[in-house]
């Protein structure tokens, strides 16, 4: 018995749950099309997924700090029409202008933070500042409709792969970039960084009286999500094809996932698998749509009560009494 | 006849049981007190009986009627109030309408805030309470204060019955005196009172019963008369414990001045003029907003000094955030655990070792690898080194506290209220491991309201009053000598 409510609690664990809900959704979508989990339509929908899984966890960066991004989007559609204006079709320009790329999406990650942590700013507020500078100076910069185009280079990385593997086809660039970014975020989660940012966004206060530097390492997780950024602009990019329109929406789509993946709101506590795992959620959800041929301006109503129910469901945990063991002391008020 | 029986009482969370058939008497007009340590369930009987939370199994009689409560409002209308830590007030309000929030009396229609003013008045003047305002803002007023109205509420509402969860915990002296009286206006009023609290002078100076848990199980209740102190505690913990403060241990002498401030001062003390030597614990005693806790704040750079000089080993430091206090060997255990102490949510291991993450200048991987040996060595009681701090009780966040500034094995350690809020077991094993410390050579320097504790531990008590020095005392001083210094009357 008390192990049947052991599990129970263990599933119903915000972190847990998202796992749970990325197999009822797959379930969902292999009920529709038992063919989706062949190689090749497994591998597109993984390269679909690639650029809001790296965004996730750049954004977990912050959430989990204590701060949100909402620049994500903007920035995401800057570093298109960037890279497109830049290199204007010209191969040997490729190389320098994604190492500029990375400057500005840092600079945007610093300038986030600073104004963040030094000025005291709430993140909120900051980034929503920042999303509407961005989005403003794509549309002066371009006049509306961008100019230039990317070079076969630079549309590698989001279109192409590894070909003719035996089963899956192409393992898609996209795909490795992203089990990279996976996987150096959770390393990086277990550096002393990783626990400090944790420490500040769950209590800011202990933090900095054990000697943290609260704001700096708030601001890295900034640059952080600044990068995440970038390499999602380019797999986007790479994949769509330049418009001023690609990142419009996004930060919102990607805080929604990372959500989904029990990160809470106000930071401290989650891991950045399960916002990654929340961002597959959404994606696959979409498929599912896609599949049951729901209209795609449907999304925005899902993801607002997507946004709104995890919430809900993390906050009612939170409520309950809290479980304890017998060998532990049980806490007392 | 009896006020409250509560008879059987069994609950558990998610199937851990928390109380196991615990009986509670009270009579009209008893102090009763509900005693144990931390995770003894008494906070648990006490929300049974509020209405918080419903029992598994076992019946409640008030009054001689047999009562089920299966919502706070419930527990309220049949007679019985509760003050717990956290007060359920609307700070935007007032005291009178705070008062009576819901019960607004009423003349066509329109709340009569007259007689809600009367009427408070009359019920703050028959607690004897003559300086709050009824039209006071709840928000602007003080703890103590907050406190009243909380009570006055309560008898407004006709209880018959208050409960108070450790009342005197965020009070002053002064406060806990009004306190007192306050119980023992309620008294001769008829009305009981169940009193949780840690502190046995208290217990002792108030309650005529005591009902001892232990273990979510009821050790014993007995009349106050019949018990001494000693005996109390050793049902608390369920074993002896042999003097309440250990002896100094042996080959403990002062050597070389660790920590010296020459005429510190900044916006809130001045002339401060203080040594600590290694192995020696000095205590810092003085009301509340005599500037003990400003002074701890000072060394540790949280709100540095802006005159005078500080030395550490000797060295001149200029300390002007908690970092360089930190990479200058000072460490500081602050006066509240769970706001400035711990990140509750992250593990023990994650907090204990917070202090080696956030500063490459103490990081080292011996120090890493000695953290679970700390733990270990202050006796704590979790499931397991991945628990999340929220799970374990006051005593047991405390060490971890503990063990995250010794893990930086410092030489000066200041420590600001340890002993608050954690229970008897937990305290006696932080007094010894504070002898260990000055044993081991490090400078101590001791905060503590609890002067008995102060006093039973110091080799030197510092004495403030007003944010000055008042006056130093040895080991060994009385409460009284200590009280004449900091209530500014000099020595006696």
């Amino acid at each position: 018995m008390t192990r049947v409510r052991e599990l129970l609690v263990r599933a119903t664990n915000p972190t847990a749950t998202v796992f749970v809900l990325l197999v009822l959704v797959f379930a969902g979508v292999f009920a529709m099309n038992p063919g989706f989990f062949e190689g090749p339509s497994l591998m597109a929908f993984l390269k679909q997924a690639a650029p809001l899984v790296i965004l996730a966890a750049g954004q977990y960066f912050v959430i989990v700090s204590g701060n949100f991004d909402l620049s994500v989007g903007a920035l995401v559609g800057a570093q298109v029409v960037i890279a497109a204006r830049l290199i204007d079709g010209e191969e040997s320009r490729t190389v320098p202008v994604l190492i500029v790329m990375a400057l500005f999406g840092i600079a945007v990650g610093l300038v986030n933070g600073l104004i963040t942590t030094a000025l005291k700013v709430q993140s909120f507020i900051t980034t929503l500042g920042m999303l509407l500078v961005l989005y403003g100076a794509i549309r002066l910069w371009t006049g509306g409709a961008p100019t230039g185009s990317l070079s076969e280079a630079f549309r590698t990385p989001g279109r192409l792969g590894i070909e003719n593997v035996p089963v899956l086809g192409q393992i898609p660039w996209a795909l490795l970039i992203m089990i990279a970014v996976g996987a150096g975020s959770v390393l990086l989660m277990r550096t002393r960084f990783g626990r400090i940012l944790m420490a500040a966004g769950d209590n800011e206060r202990a933090a900095a009286l054990s000697g943290a530097r609260v704001g700096t390492a708030r601001t890295i997780a900034f640059i952080l999500s600044g990068l995440s950024a970038t390499v999602a602009g380019v797999l986007i990019g790479g994949f769509a094809g330049v418009s001023a329109q690609v990142g419009d929406g996004l930060e919102f789509t990607v805080i929604t996932a990372v959500v989904l993946g029990g990160v809470v709101l106000g930071g401290g506590r989650g891991s950045v698998l399960a916002a990654m795992a929340g961002a597959l959620v959404i994606e696959a959800l979409f498929t599912l749509f896609n599949q049951m041929a729901l209209p795609s301006t449907l999304r925005p109503a899902v993801q607002g009560a997507i946004i709104i129910a995890a919430v809900a469901y993390a906050a009612r945990r939170r409520t309950r009494p809290v479980p304890t063991t017998a060998t532990a002391t049980p806490t007392p008020s | 006849m009896t006020l409250l029986a509560m008879r059987g009482i069994d609950k558990a969370f998610l199937g851990v049981p928390v109380l196991s058939s615990v009986d509670l008497t009270v009579e009209p007009g008893e102090v009763h007190a509900l005693v144990g340590e931390n995770g003894a369930g008494k906070s648990t009987l006490m929300k049974i009986l509020a209405g918080v939370h419903t029992a598994d199994a076992g019946t409640i009689e008030l009054g001689g009627r047999a009562v089920s409560f299966t919502h706070p409002l419930q527990a309220q209308q049949a007679g019985v109030a509760s003050v717990f830590q956290e007060f359920n007030l609307l700070p935007e309000l007032t005291v009178a309408e705070n008062v009576h929030l819901g019960r607004e009396p009423r003349r066509r229609g329109m709340i009569d805030r007259r007689a809600m003013a009367e009427r408070t008045a009359a019920v703050l003047a028959d607690l004897g309470v003559d300086d709050l305002p009824p039209q006071a803002k709840v928000g602007s007023l003080s703890v103590a204060h907050q406190q009243i109205t909380e009570i006055a509420k309560a008898l407004s509402q006709g209880a018959d019955l208050i409960c108070m969860d450790e009342p005197t915990a965020a009070l002053a002296d002064a406060e806990v005196e009004l306190l007192y009286g306050l119980i023992g206006r309620l008294r001769e009023r008829g009305v009981a009172v169940l009193y949780v609290s840690h502190r046995l002078k208290e217990i002792f100076d108030l309650c005529d019963r005591i009902t001892v848990l232990k273990d979510g199980r009821l050790v014993d209740s007995v009349a106050t008369a019949d018990i001494t102190p000693d005996d109390l505690v050793a049902k608390m913990v369920g074993r002896r414990i042999e003097a309440q403060f250990p002896e100094r241990l042996p080959g403990t002498e002062p050597g070389e001045v660790r920590l010296k401030v020459a005429g510190g001062g900044n916006a809130w003390i001045d002339g401060i003029d203080l040594e600590v030597r290694a192995g020696e614990i000095v205590g810092l005693a003085g009301l509340q907003g005599s500037g003990r806790t400003e002074i701890a704040e000072a060394v540790f750079g949280i709100a540095p000094f802006t005159r005078g000089s500080l030395e550490v080993d000797g060295k001149p430091m200029r300390i002007t955030k908690p970092r360089k206090a930190i990479a200058a060997g000072i460490a500081l255990v602050t006066e509240d655990r769970k706001a400035q102490g711990l990140a509750l949510w992250q593990s023990v291991r994650a907090n204990a070792r917070m202090v080696l993450d956030a500063n490459a200048r103490v990081h080292s991987r011996r120090r890493l690898a000695r953290v679970s040996e700390l733990l270990a060595g202050l006796d704590l009681v979790a499931r397991g080194e991945d628990q999340e701090v929220r799970f374990l009780s006051g005593g047991n966040q405390q060490k971890v506290v503990v063990a995250k500034w010794l893990a930086a094995e410092p030489g000066v350690i200041v420590l600001d209220e340890p002993t608050r809020g954690i229970d008897v077991g937990a305290k006696h094993k932080l007094y010894t491991v504070i002898r260990e410390l000055a044993a081991e050579g490090l400078a101590v320097l001791l905060i503590a309201s609890e002067l008995i504790e102060v006093i039973g531990l110091a080799d030197r008590i510092v004495v403030l009053h007003d944010g000055r020095i008042a006056g130093e005392l040895p080991a060994g001083a009385t409460e009284q000598q200590v009280m004449a210094y900091a209530t500014g009357r000099g020595p006696e």
